[in-house]
C-alpha cells in the first residue's frame, strides 16, 4: 500500500482546480458558474489542509475554517445579487451580462 | 384795547367752526352744525364790529394803521436768512403771523363778515334739504377764516395764505355737488385759472419784497413812499404788473375770467358768498393794498384801468343774451369787477374800494335772490321758463328789484354813487386817453342797465311759461332766507350815502376814512394824472353831466328790456337775435372764448390735424416718450439682444464646442484602442486571467 504523502492530495487538489477553472470559462449559468468557484476554493482548502498536516500544525486548517466562512458569505451574496439580477432582466445567462462594458 | 390786542381771534371763530365740521360734523344734529356754524360767523362779525369801533378810537381819523404780531412764523434773524438790498443794507427774510387794521383792512372785515353772515344765515334756509349739510357749512367756515386771514395779513406771505385758501374752499365749494360731472370739471377749472393768477402774484410778492426787503405791508408802503424809488421803476412795474396777474385770476378779468361763470355750478350761497362779495374781491383789495407800489409803476396802472375797463364791457355785452339766471348774475360781477379795476387803475383806489364795498351787498341780494327764484321754481334756473313771479315770491320781488335798481346805478341807491365815482374819476384822471375809458364805462352802464332789467322783467313779470307742476309748486323761500334779501335790501340802498361826493352836497365819508391808506402817495406822487386842484364849479357841471348821463343810460338800457321783455309770453324774441343774428350767436356762445382757450391753452379742440396747448404739450410729451425716450430704451434692448445672441453663439460653439467639448472628443479618440479591449463578457475576462496565469506558470517552468 502506497502511503498517502502530500503530493497526492496536491494532485487531487490539482484536478479539483482545474475542474473549477473549466467550469468557471465554459458555463453560461450563473449558479454553476459560483458552483465551479466553490470547486475552486475547496481545492485552495485541500491544499491548506495538506500542508497543514505536512508541517504538523494548525495554521493551515485555521485559513482553511476561514475561506469556509469566506465561501458562505461569498455564496450567499453571490445568490443576493443573483436574485435582484434576474428581476430586472429575467436571464442569468453570464454571457447576457454585459452592461458595464463601454 | 381788548378787541384790537385780541384781532387775531376774529378768523379763529370760523376756524373753529370749520374744525368742529372736520372731525365731529358727520355725527351732528343740524342744528348744532347751525349753531356752531352760523353762531361762529356771527361771534366774528360782533368781534369785528367792536374791534373797527376800537380801532377808530385808536386811530382818531389819522388813519395810522394798527398791527398786531402774535408771534414770528417764517424766518429769522438768522445771518444766513438775510439778503443784500440794493441800498446796500441787509434784510431779514422775516413773515410774521401778523395782523394788520387799517380804514381798507377794515371796511373788508365788516362787509366779509356782514354778508357772511347773512348768508350763513340764508344758508340755513337754502341748504336745509340738502345732503352734505356738515360738509358745506365746514367748507364756508373755512372759508370765512381764509378770506378774513387774507384781510388781516399784515404781510405778503400771511395774505398768500389766505389767498391760496379762498382759492381751495371756492374749489370745494364749485365742487359741492361732486357727483355732477360739469360741477367737478367747473371746480377744476377754476382752481386751475386760479393756480395761473397765483403763480404771478407769488412772483410779483417775491420780487416785491427782493427789491425792497420786507414782506411787511407796512414797511413796503414806507419804502415805496421814501421817493427812493423813481416813477416807472422796472422792478417795481415788473412787480406790479405780476401781482395784477394775481388779481386777474382772482378777480376774473380778462383774460382769467373764464372760470367765474362756470363757478355757479355750485350751491347758490356759495356763488353770493365767494364768486360775487367776497372772495373775487380779493384781487381789488390786493391792488388797493399794494398802492404804493402800483402808484411808482404806471405802465402798471395804464394796464389795471385798461383790463378793467375791457372786462367791464365784454362781460357785460355777453351777459346781455344769457338765459341762465345765475350766469348773467356771474358776467355780471365779472364786469363790476371790471369796474372797480379801472378805478383802481386810473387812481381813485378810494372809488374802487367803494364800489366794491356797495356791490357786495347788492350782488350778494341778487345772488341769494336768484337762489329763492331758483328755489321757488325747483331747481329750474333757465329763464327762459319762468316769467311773472312777482306777486308769487313778493318778498323776493321786491329785494332784487332794489337790488337791479341799485345795480343799474339809480339814485339814490347804493349802485349809483360807487358807480359814478368810478365813471367821473375816469374821466377826470384822464391824461388824454381816460375819456376813452370813460366812454367804455358808460357804455357798459348801458348794458348793465338793460341785462339786468331782463332779467327782472323774464323772472317776475310777463307770461308764465314754467311748466304745470313747477308752477304749482312756487312758493315763498322760508324767513331764514328772505330775512338775509331784506337787510341786504336796506344796505343796497343806504350803502351808498356813505360816500355822497361833495359835488352833490355830501361829505364822501367813506373817501375820507381811507384817505389816509392812499392820500400819502398821492401826495409822493408826481404823476400828472392827479392834479390837486379842488372841485371847481365847471367841474361840478361837468361831473353833474356825466351823471345825468349814466341815469339817462340806466333808464334808457332799463326802458329797452321793458319794452322787449315786459310782456314776454312763450318763445318771446331777443332784440338781438332779431336785428343782428350773427352778433347774437357770438355775443351768446360768449365771444368762444371757451372754445378758442380750448384751442390754444387746453387742446380740448384740434386745429386740422395740431393740438395745442396743455394737452397738445402731452401729446407732444407723451410722443417724445414713445418715440425717443422708449425708443432709445428699445435701441440700447436691441443693442443688448444683439450682443447677447452673439455672445450665445460664442458660448455654445466657441467655448462648449471648442472649449469643452473639444478636448472631451480627443479624449474619446485617443481612448478608442483602450475600449476595444471591453467587450463584457466576465468569462473572456476570467480566460484572459488563465491564459495569462498559464503564460506565466510555462515561462516559469520552462526558463
Amino acid at each position: 500500500m502506497v502511503p498517502i504523502t502530500t503530493l497526492h492530495y496536491l494532485v487531487v487538489a490539482a484536478a479539483l482546480f482545474v475542474l473549477g477553472v473549466i467550469g468557471v470559462l465554459t458555463r453560461r449559468n450563473v449558479v454553476i458558474v459560483l458552483m465551479s468557484i466553490e470547486l475552486i476554493l475547496n481545492a485552495v482548502n485541500l491544499n491548506l489542509v495538506a500542508f497543514s498536516r505536512m508541517w504538523g500544525n494548525l495554521h493551515g486548517q485555521l485559513f482553511a475554517i476561514f475561506i469556509v466562512v469566506d465561501a458562505a458569505a461569498e455564496a450567499a451574496v453571490g445568490l443576493g445579487i443573483l436574485i435582484a439580477f434576474f428581476r430586472n432582466r429575467e436571464t442569468i445567462n453570464v454571457d447576457e451580462i454585459d452592461l458595464l462594458k463601454w | 384795547m381788548f378787541f384790537l390786542n385780541h384781532i387775531w381771534l376774529i378768523p379763529l371763530f370760523p376756524a373753529f367752526g370749520a374744525a368742529m365740521m372736520f372731525f365731529f360734523g358727520r355725527r351732528l344734529q343740524k342744528a348744532t352744525v347751525n349753531a356752531v356754524c352760523v353762531g361762529a360767523v356771527v361771534f366774528a362779525f360782533l368781534f369785528a364790529c367792536f374791534t373797527v369801533v376800537e380801532y377808530t378810537h385808536f386811530a382818531h381819523g389819522t388813519g395810522h394803521p394798527f398791527e398786531k404780531i402774535v408771534y414770528t412764523w417764517l424766518g429769522s434773524g438768522d445771518a444766513h436768512l438775510s439778503f443784500l438790498k440794493k441800498d446796500g443794507t441787509t434784510a431779514q427774510f422775516n413773515a410774521d403771523a401778523g395782523f394788520l387794521l387799517d380804514p381798507l383792512s377794515s371796511i373788508w372785515l365788516l362787509f366779509v363778515t356782514g354778508v357772511g353772515m347773512l348768508i350763513h344765515i340764508y344758508s340755513v334756509g337754502y341748504m336745509a334739504h340738502e345732503g352734505g349739510y356738515y360738509r358745506f357749512f365746514g367748507y364756508m367756515n373755512l372759508f370765512m377764516f381764509s378770506m378774513l386771514t387774507l384781510i388781516l395779513a399784515n404781510n405778503y406771505m400771511l395774505l398768500f395764505v389766505g389767498w391760496e385758501g379762498v382759492g381751495l374752499c371756492s374749489y370745494l365749494l364749485i365742487g359741492f355737488y361732486f357727483h355732477r360731472k360739469s360741477a367737478s370739471d367747473a371746480a377744476n377749472k377754476a382752481f386751475i385759472v386760479n393756480r395761473i393768477g397765483d403763480a404771478g402774484f407769488i412772483l410779483g410778492a417775491l420780487t416785491l419784497s427782493w427789491y425792497l426787503g420786507s414782506f411787511r405791508f407796512t414797511d413796503i408802503n414806507t419804502l415805496a413812499r421814501s421817493g427812493h424809488f423813481a416813477i416807472g421803476d422796472p422792478v417795481l412795474t415788473a412787480a406790479a404788473l405780476l401781482l395784477f396777474v394775481g388779481a386777474c385770476g382772482k378777480s376774473a378779468q380778462l383774460p382769467l375770467y373764464v372760470w367765474l361763470p362756470d363757478a355757479m355750478e355750485g350751491p347758490t350761497p356759495v356763488s353770493a358768498l365767494i364768486h360775487a362779495a367776497t372772495m373775487v374781491t380779493a384781487g381789488v383789495y390786493m391792488v388797493a393794498r399794494s398802492n404804493a407800489v402800483f402808484v411808482l409803476a404806471p405802465t402798471a396802472m395804464k394796464t389795471v384801468a385798461i383790463i378793467g375797463a375791457l372786462t367791464a364791457v365784454f362781460a357785460a355785452s355777453i351777459g346781455l343774451v344769457q338765459n341762465d339766471i345765475k350766469r348773467v348774475l356771474a358776467y355780471s360781477t365779472v364786469s363790476q369787477l371790471g369796474y372797480m379795476f379801472l378805478a383802481l387803475g386810473v387812481g381813485a383806489f378810494a372809488a374802487g374800494v367803494f364800489h366794491v364795498f356797495t356791490h357786495a351787498f347788492f350782488k350778494a341780494l341778487l345772488f341769494l335772490g336768484s337762489g329763492s327764484v331758483i328755489h321757488a321754481m325747483s331747481g329750474e334756473q333757465d329763464m327762459r321758463n319762468m316769467g311773472n313771479l312777482r306777486g308769487r315770491i313778493p318778498t323776493t320781488f321786491k329785494t332784487m328789484f332794489i337790488a337791479t335798481l341799485a345795480i343799474a346805478g339809480i339814485p339814490p341807491l347804493a349802485g349809483f354813487f360807487s358807480k359814478d365815482e368810478i365813471l367821473w374819476q375816469a374821466w377826470r384822471s384822464a391824461d388824454g386817453g381816460f375819456p376813452y375809458l370813460w366812454l367804455i364805462g358808460f357804455g357798459t352802464a348801458l348794458m348793465t342797465a338793460f341785462y339786468m332789467a331782463r332779467l327782472i322783467f323774464l323772472t317776475f313779470y310777463g307770461q308764465p311759461r314754467m311748466s304745470h307742476e313747477v308752477e304749482h309748486h312756487i312758493h315763498e323761500s322760508p324767513k331764514s332766507m328772505t330775512g338775509p334779501l331784506v337787510v341786504l335790501a336796506i344796505c343796497s340802498v343806504c350803502a351808498g350815502w356813505l360816500g355822497v361826493p361833495a359835488s352833490l352836497g355830501g361829505t364822501n365819508a367813506f373817501g375820507k376814512f381811507l384817505e389816509p391808506v392812499f392820500a400819502r402817495e398821492v401826495a409822493a406822487s408826481v404823476a400828472p394824472a392827479e392834479p390837486q386842484e379842488p372841485a371847481g364849479e365847471e367841474h361840478r357841471g361837468l361831473e353833474w353831466t356825466l351823471m345825468l348821463l349814466s341815469v339817462g343810460a340806466a333808464v334808457v338800457g332799463g326802458g329797452w328790456a321793458y319794452g322787449h321783455y315786459a310782456n314776454a309770453g312763450k318763445d318771446y324774441p331777443e332784440p338781438i337775435a332779431v336785428k343782428a343774428p350773427p352778433l347774437y350767436t357770438v355775443l351768446y356762445n360768449k365771444w368762444f372764448v371757451d372754445e378758442a382757450y380750448d384751442y390754444a391753452f387746453t387742446g380740448r379742440r384740434k386745429i386740422g390735424k395740431i393740438r395745442l396747448g396743455a394737452m397738445g404739450a402731452g401729446e407732444a410729451s407723451s410722443w417724445f416718450d414713445a418715440k425717443i425716450i422708449d425708443g432709445a430704451v428699445n435701441d440700447v434692448g436691441w443693442v443688448t439682444r444683439a450682443v447677447a445672441t452673439l455672445s450665445t453663439w460664442w458660448d455654445k460653439w466657441i467655448i462648449d464646442g471648442v472649449g469643452v467639448n473639444g478636448p472631451a472628443i480627443l479624449a474619446r479618440m485617443i481612448s478608442y484602442p483602450a475600449r476595444l479591449f471591453e467587450w463584457g463578457l466576465v468569462q473572456w475576462y476570467a480566460l484572459v486571467m488563465v491564459a495569462g496565469l498559464l503564460g506565466f506558470g510555462v515561462y516559469y517552468v520552462w526558463k
